[in-house]
């Protein structure tokens, strides 16, 4: 067999281009992507005397991340050098296993509005929560108590004479000493003891509590919650609890969070004069620009290659033009966007959301062994 | 956790409450580890909340490869942790935040002298 190592033609250590091109791109053809799936297994190409399987060192060497855009509530960022495997649990955990807080129980006392006590419940439920979640603990079966507990009170009235009123979420009142509605027990005898009971047991006031001192808690404002005709009121207590986007969607920390890979366009032959302003003519996206070469001539370029959509309308309209351009997507390269709902910065929901996929290995490892 | 384990080198795992998450991520890890010659998973049914992960090797206890695949796998996640990190740093100071609520005098007056530079570098532009 080591004959065969010795001939010119074999590339050893080294893919052959066609092959590689398999590997690290997607080709989108105008029928249909091909080469889409990834080759993981660590032996795929050892007859061709490559090693296909990474190192750890290699990728450490390799993966590489770069904030596009960081706003209060988005981040995009690309991320190089990563399996999808790895990207899609990133992605999928971010929806929904990243924990946040939101009104679990509405204690409603009086309503009167034109939503009714459930269609309201719902409502409040998906207001996101300012607050951060990793101060809280999960609720359990546990009693509501001040570590795992915000009290919101929501009392508002239209009077008679007044026009009709928007009640928002600015009017949800943040209760740090717990419940403020008595809890009825028959058959006990209360009032000799010094406190009522309500429907929280709080042992002392959040706002004592040194890791909310520095930060208040609110809901994210200007959300209308109902509207109120002259004479109708709302009287609520709505409590909220820490969850996970799995159980119901109010939990999840992001708008959404998705991923795409860099797309790559290549001109595969010189593309010149009328049929480079064809092309560029052809692109909704306005991917390729054209750049004047001398003597009157002109010539296409590939200027941004993000942009495209992957509509393969520049390769539309004849075998010519399939011949010409080639679109691919490159396999390891991640554009990830991800939209806060405001519970968290963006930024810090990544990590979060890393350090969950980590907690989920030491599980693992905790239970073999 | 571990199912019909005649054989050491050849075993299915189920793990409980997991899903694709994990699951997909432990396979591309188990794949990558040369001593691993089959990894695939499968989730038996939709409302089970388990996974069952099934591992052969060359000659080496399965357990031994998922608990390596896990780790190697700990180990990327640090990795992307700690590049990602540093990469939002590095935008933050290229694109400082508006000055808003800084308490910390010194740094106000660090943020203005960057700010008047900045300032200066573009009037320097304009005679340029």
């Amino acid at each position: 067999m080591e004959w065969i190592k010795e001939l010119p033609d074999v590339p050893m250590g080294k893919l052959p281009p066609h092959l590689d091109l398999q590997r690290t791109r997607v080709q989108c053809n105008l029928d249909a992507p091909i080469h889409t799936d990834t080759f993981q297994y660590s032996g795929a190409y050892a007859s061709m005397g490559v090693d296909n399987s990474t190192r750890l060192d290699t990728f450490r060497d390799n993966f590489r991340v770069e904030v596009i855009r960081l706003t209060e509530e988005e981040i995009e960022f690309d991320m190089i050098g990563i399996d999808p495997a790895l990207a899609n649990a990133f992605r999928r955990i971010l929806i929904s296993e990243v924990p946040t807080m939101a009104i679990e129980k509405v204690l409603i006392a009086n309503n009167t509005s034109v939503v009714q006590d459930e269609v309201l419940a719902h409502r409040l439920g998906l207001i996101p929560i300012r607050a951060d979640p990793r101060l809280f603990e999960f609720t359990e079966n546990s009693t509501l108590n001040e570590k795992n507990t915000i009290v919101f009170k929501l009392h508002v009235r239209c009077e008679p004479d007044k026009p009709r009123l928007k009640v928002k979420s600015n009017e949800l009142k943040w209760l740090p000493n717990g419940s403020e509605f008595p809890l009825v027990v028959e058959g006990s005898n209360q009032g000799s003891s010094s406190k009522p009971k309500t429907y929280t047991s709080f042992a002392c006031s959040q706002k004592s509590l040194p890791e909310f001192s520095d930060h208040s808690i609110g809901a994210m404002e200007e959300i209308i919650i109902s509207k109120l005709g002259p004479g109708q009121e709302i009287e609520l207590e709505a409590h909220a609890v820490k969850g996970i986007g799995k159980t119901h969607a109010k939990w999840s920390p992001v708008a959404t969070a998705w991923y795409r890979m860099l797309p790559e366009v290549v001109l595969l032959e010189e593309v010149e004069d009328k049929v480079a302003e064809q092309l560029k003519a052809k692109c909704p996206v306005n991917v390729f620009d054209i750049e004047d070469i001398g003597n009157g001539k002109k010539r296409a370029t590939v200027a941004r290659p993000r942009a495209c959509t992957l509509c393969r309308e520049c390769i539309r309209g004849g075998k010519e033009w399939e011949d010409r351009v080639s679109i691919r997507r490159v396999k390891d390269h991640f554009i990830f966007t991800i939209e806060s709902t405001g519970a968290l910065p963006p930024e810090e929901l990544f990590t979060e959301a890393v350090k969950i996929l980590e907690d989920k290995c030491e599980r693992v490892i905790s239970e073999l062994s | 956790m571990e199912l019909g384990s005649s054989d050491a080198s050849k075993s299915t795992f189920s793990l409980t409450d997991e899903d694709h998450t994990l699951a997909n991520a432990l396979r591309f890890t188990s794949n990558q580890d040369p001593r691993v010659t089959f990894c695939g998973y499968s989730i038996p049914h939709p409302s089970d909340n388990r996974v069952n992960i099934r591992i052969q090797t060359t000659g080496e206890p399965a357990v031994d490869v998922l608990k390596d695949a896990c780790q190697d796998l700990m180990l990327m996640c640090r990795q992307v942790r700690s590049t990602f990190v540093k990469a939002v740093g590095d935008f933050n100071l290229r694109n400082p935040k508006p000055v808003k609520d800084i308490q910390d005098k010194g740094d106000k007056a660090v943020q203005d002298s960057k700010m008047s530079e900045a300032v200066e570098d573009l009037q320097d532009m304009h005679i340029d």
